[in-house]
């Protein structure tokens, strides 16, 4: 039997995370409003459905860029043909434009410095590859998405050294806590090669402040390493502050063209912003042409489908629909978000404060146990398994603090949010029926039998749980 | 000053390469039949545009495949929204089929043994992540593919070891090369973990015949590694012998099938360079497993998901396409070496592929790289031809340049061998037939050539030449 690879062998795809386990217990079970009520709800994806109509009403008016026609004439043999890992260039140009209108054009971008690739996954990868070598470090603020651990490591053998955020200031990024995690990777002999952000955050949903931002230039400058910003989310700012990229800040500290501003990179993809997940739309941009050139030419292990390119050529060069959908996207984001923020406060639950992105992050920390990642995930598996809904706890988020949640809105009609809400409010009520008895009478009940509460919100569910070895 | 990754500033990503220096030239003069007649004519490219008609017709036909009309407007939101790596399953469905049908239908492929990839590229360095840990070494029998010394190894660190492959044996992959390349790594202790062939062959534009394939699948077997089978060109065959896949040789032999994986692509075969479909087959479930998760960093865009799709599943369009591919190449390569034989230059008989392997040996003015090269330089610079050289796919022997014949339409075609013509007269390095007339009237003697060849049509029942894959088509 033919031996395979220590990567295929290991489990740095970070496959097993709660992160995915929960998703899996969705596929297994999930919800659909006719054909399977009492499914799980999918609030674990961070997905935009919310404008698709506005989608289709363009491609209605505007079949040539579907049928790969170019004024009524069809252009199919130039796109099959067309794997030039340069890119289209009439993408190129309507994407730094459309990059330029989310920052309310206060950064201009040059199309000579973006590198298409497959997604969001895999220009991260593809930075990583072109920042660091094997065994190097990047430094990551947590909570910060679980697919980094995947994205950022497997393949490239890289490793991520945390930046500790905590809930006490917001989970602000703070000097201490930087210079903490340098420390740490020092410690540990590691060659720290960079920080990476994800501006607006995931999972917390907020937008970096320009502090913050100026802190970390400072830092990376101070100690001459890279900075990678993923702004994936920038284009779902519905609230108030407005978005500042770090870009913005060089700009406005007079640092463009200097060394410091060869070294900042951004992510970017239209996978949350224009909610084309599919069609694998990702890109690099960086201002130090060594890295353009190098991404570029790694770009061929994941070209966008020059079909795709065009589609998206002709739909980004039409401002007109960018301006109405990405204003109309915020505002229904901004309704969406406020559904689930009044729901939640009926359950005494409470969000952290955020102005973007397609999730909360929810504070679950008094619904615990204990103050521990046992009790964060007992509370998992009952709201997973019990009250049906697939959220994503802080854990697999490397949140330092148990009890927090990020709980995606955006992937559901408003009915399905409704019902989600209305679990989670007669979950907690539960939940707060059983506070009235005193500590020690639990304990004792636990160590009998599972508890009562759980048998009498799902007496169905509890036999089949039964049954399954966890 | 903490400079990038090693990967990025070294030159793992090959295009120092002589066969990235001819695309360069071609790129600062490309020809243009009315723009730019003198340009460099780019014979190094191995794409395919004979069927983009027959194409075409059916994607107008077919809205819906590509998300217009009210139908196809109705699957967007769905299809925008699809990025399950596992693929569409009607994708995954459609490709297994053709690849039956490419294949004669004599063997069958399970769409859940399909995992995406960023095209070919993507399927290799996925294999070689899945497959070898970096410092470890894949065997690939020589001449092969540029691309694959950055495919295999610019960011996995595996390390490629070449299987001599010589022009005396017509470049046979023998027990005896493989051996002796097995033997090399072990003295170089390297640790050979598969063996990659290309089958239909780049650049030699032949097929591996069965004897070969048998004793390929008893090597890797005896030495316990993997067999990586990429069969990118597949239905690209357009004459006898028939292609045998490796797919259908371990039905035949006894073989550990957790070695066996094929890399396949719609590029070559469809035409499609620029929609990125490429896939990594696997017999092994662990591969399998673990090439899923990895193919995240190569989806394949859904929207062309859909689309190809849609034109696998219609059989009637197979079908004909399979037939009419075969058709146009084989006639293609018919004209192209029949033309260059008049001027005396010969190629590796083959059967297969989107190029020939042109044998200019005699040319060389000394057995060396150096002569190669410089008779290189003349081809782009004097001649006007971006052809690739031998040496830029590791070939042992100086003189043989690829040269890639499916990528222009017919004008260009002439104008390429117009200027062969010319440059050999001018050289005085072949035996010029006698019907050819003096030098002033070259153009009018050549399209007399033409007509010479195409009365000789191989529709004719009289035809001197050999079957047309139409005769081939109804076994």
């Amino acid at each position: 039997m033919g031996l395979l690879s220590r990567k295929a062998s290991c489990n740095s795809h970070g496959q097993d995370s709660s992160y995915f386990l929960g998703w899996q217990e969705y596929e297994n079970n999930p919800y659909h409003e006719v054909t399977n009520p009492k499914g799980i709800i999918q609030m674990g994806l961070a997905e935009n459905q919310l404008c698709f109509d506005l989608f289709e009403s363009w491609l209605v008016k505007n079949p040539d860029a579907v049928s790969l026609k170019r004024d009524g004439k069809s252009i199919f043999k130039e796109l099959a043909l067309f794997q030039d890992y340069h890119g289209l260039p009439a993408l190129k140009n309507a994407l730094v434009d459309f990059m330029a209108e989310i920052r309310r054009n206060k950064v201009i971008f040059d199309p000579n410095h973006i590198v298409l690739t497959a997604g969001a996954t895999s220009a991260n990868e593809t930075l990583m590859f072109c920042l660091a070598d094997e065994g190097d470090a990047f430094l990551l603020p947590t909570p910060y998405y679980p697919g980094f651990d995947r994205d950022l490591k497997w393949r490239t053998g890289v490793e991520i050294i945390p930046i500790h955020c905590t809930g006490s200031n917001g989970f602000k990024i703070t000097l201490s806590a930087i210079e903490e995690a340098y420390q740490q990777a020092q410690k540990k002999n590691l060659t720290v090669k960079g920080v990476l952000i994800t501006n607006p955050s995931n999972p917390l949903g907020t937008t970096m402040a320009r502090e913050e931002l100026d802190l970390l230039i400072n830092f990376i400058d101070d100690k001459q390493i890279h900075l990678i910003s993923d702004e994936v989310y920038s284009g779902t700012v519905f609230n108030s502050p407005s978005f500042v990229s770090v870009m913005e800040v060089l700009k406005d500290k007079n640092l463009e063209k200097t060394q410091v501003w060869e070294r900042v990179h951004l992510v970017y993809s239209l996978s949350k912003d224009l909610s084309l997940p599919g069609f694998r739309i990702g890109a690099i941009y960086s201002n130090d042409s060594i890295v353009v050139a190098a991404a570029t030419k790694m770009s061929s292990f994941g070209l966008v489908s020059s079909q795709t390119q065009y589609l998206l050529s002709a739909m980004l060069s039409d401002k007109k629909f960018t301006k109405e959908y990405v204003s109309e996207n915020h505002r229904r984001l901004r309704q969406r978000r406020r559904d689930l923020i009044s729901g939640l406060e009926k359950a005494g639950i409470r969000c952290l404060d955020s102005n973007a992105g397609l999730f909360c992050w929810v504070d679950m920390r008094h619904l615990l146990n204990s103050d521990t990642f046992e009790a964060e995930m007992e509370l998992w598996e009952k709201i997973v398994y019990d009250v049906k809904l697939n959220i994503s706890p802080g854990s697999s988020c490397h949140c330092v603090e148990p009890g927090w949640f990020r709980v995606c809105f955006a992937n559901m009609s408003e009915n399905t949010l409704q019902i989600a809400i209305q679990r989670l409010e007669s979950f907690v009520s539960s939940i707060a029926t059983i506070n009235t008895q005193s500590h020690e009478e639990l304990k004792s009940l636990r160590k009998k039998t599972r508890n009562n509460w759980v048998f009498r919100l799902s007496f169905q569910s509890f036999h089949d749980r039964e049954q399954d070895d966890r | 000053m903490v400079a990038i990754s090693k990967i990025a500033t070294g030159d793992g990503h090959g295009e120092n390469s002589p066969y990235f220096d001819g695309w360069k030239a071609y790129e600062t003069n490309p020809f243009h039949p009315t723009d730019r007649p003198d340009g460099i004519i780019q014979m190094g490219l191995a794409e395919n545009e004979l069927c983009f008609n027959f194409i075409k017709k059916w994607v107008m036909k077919h809205p819906e495949a590509s998300l217009c009309s009210a139908q196809g407007v109705n699957k967007f939101k769905e299809t925008a929204l699809f990025q399950d790596y596992h693929g569409m399953p009607e994708f995954r469905q459609a490709v297994a089929k053709f690849m039956g049908k490419v294949r004669g239908g004599r063997v069958e492929f399970d769409p859940d043994r399909i995992v995406m990839s960023g095209g070919a590229t993507g399927a290799h360095e996925m294999v070689a992540f899945c497959l070898a840990d970096p410092g470890e070494a894949f065997l690939v029998p020589t001449p092969y593919y540029p691309g694959f010394d950055r495919d295999l190894r610019w960011r996995t660190g595996v390390e490629l070891v070449p299987v001599v492959c010589k022009s005396s044996n017509d470049f046979k992959i023998t027990t005896n090369a493989l051996e002796t390349a097995y033997e090399k790594a072990k003295e170089d202790n390297l640790k050979v973990k598969g063996l990659l062939v290309t089958n239909p062959s780049n650049p030699l534009g032949n097929i591996l015949d069965r004897d070969t394939l048998k004793g390929i699948v008893e090597f890797i077997n005896e030495k316990n590694i993997h067999l990586v089978g990429d069969e990118i060109y597949a239905a690209t065959v357009f004459m006898e012998p028939e292609f045998v896949s490796i797919s259908e040789i371990i039905e035949e032999v006894e073989c550990k099938r957790d070695l066996i994986h094929i890399v396949y692509s719609l590029s070559k075969d469809m035409g499609f360079p620029g929609f990125r479909v490429g896939l990594v087959y696997s017999y092994n479930d662990s591969v399998l497993s673990c090439a899923r998760k990895m193919s995240s960093f190569g989806l394949v865009s859904s929207q062309t998901q859909h689309l190809i799709a849609s034109m696998l599943s219609d059989d009637d369009f197979v079908d004909s396409f399979i037939v009419e591919s075969k058709e146009q190449l084989f006639r293609r390569h018919k004209y192209f070496t029949w033309s260059l034989s008049q001027v005396g230059i010969g190629s590796l008989k083959s059967n297969a592929g989107l190029f020939i392997w042109m044998d200019l040996r005699k040319l060389l003015k000394e057995k060396t790289l150096e002569a190669e090269m410089d008779l290189w330089r003349v081809i782009i610079n004097e001649v006007k031809l971006n052809v690739s050289p031998g040496s830029s796919f590791h070939c042992n022997e100086p003189g043989w340049f690829r040269v890639c014949f499916a990528n222009m339409d017919d004008h260009t075609m002439e104008v390429a061998l117009l200027r062969i013509r010319t440059f050999m007269l001018e050289h005085n390095k072949a035996m010029v037939p006698r019907k050819l007339c003096s030098q002033s009237s070259l153009k009018l003697s050549f399209s007399r050539r033409r007509d010479d060849f195409m009365s000789q049509s191989i529709m004719s029942p009289h035809s001197p030449l050999p079957q047309s894959p139409l005769v081939q088509a109804r076994t």
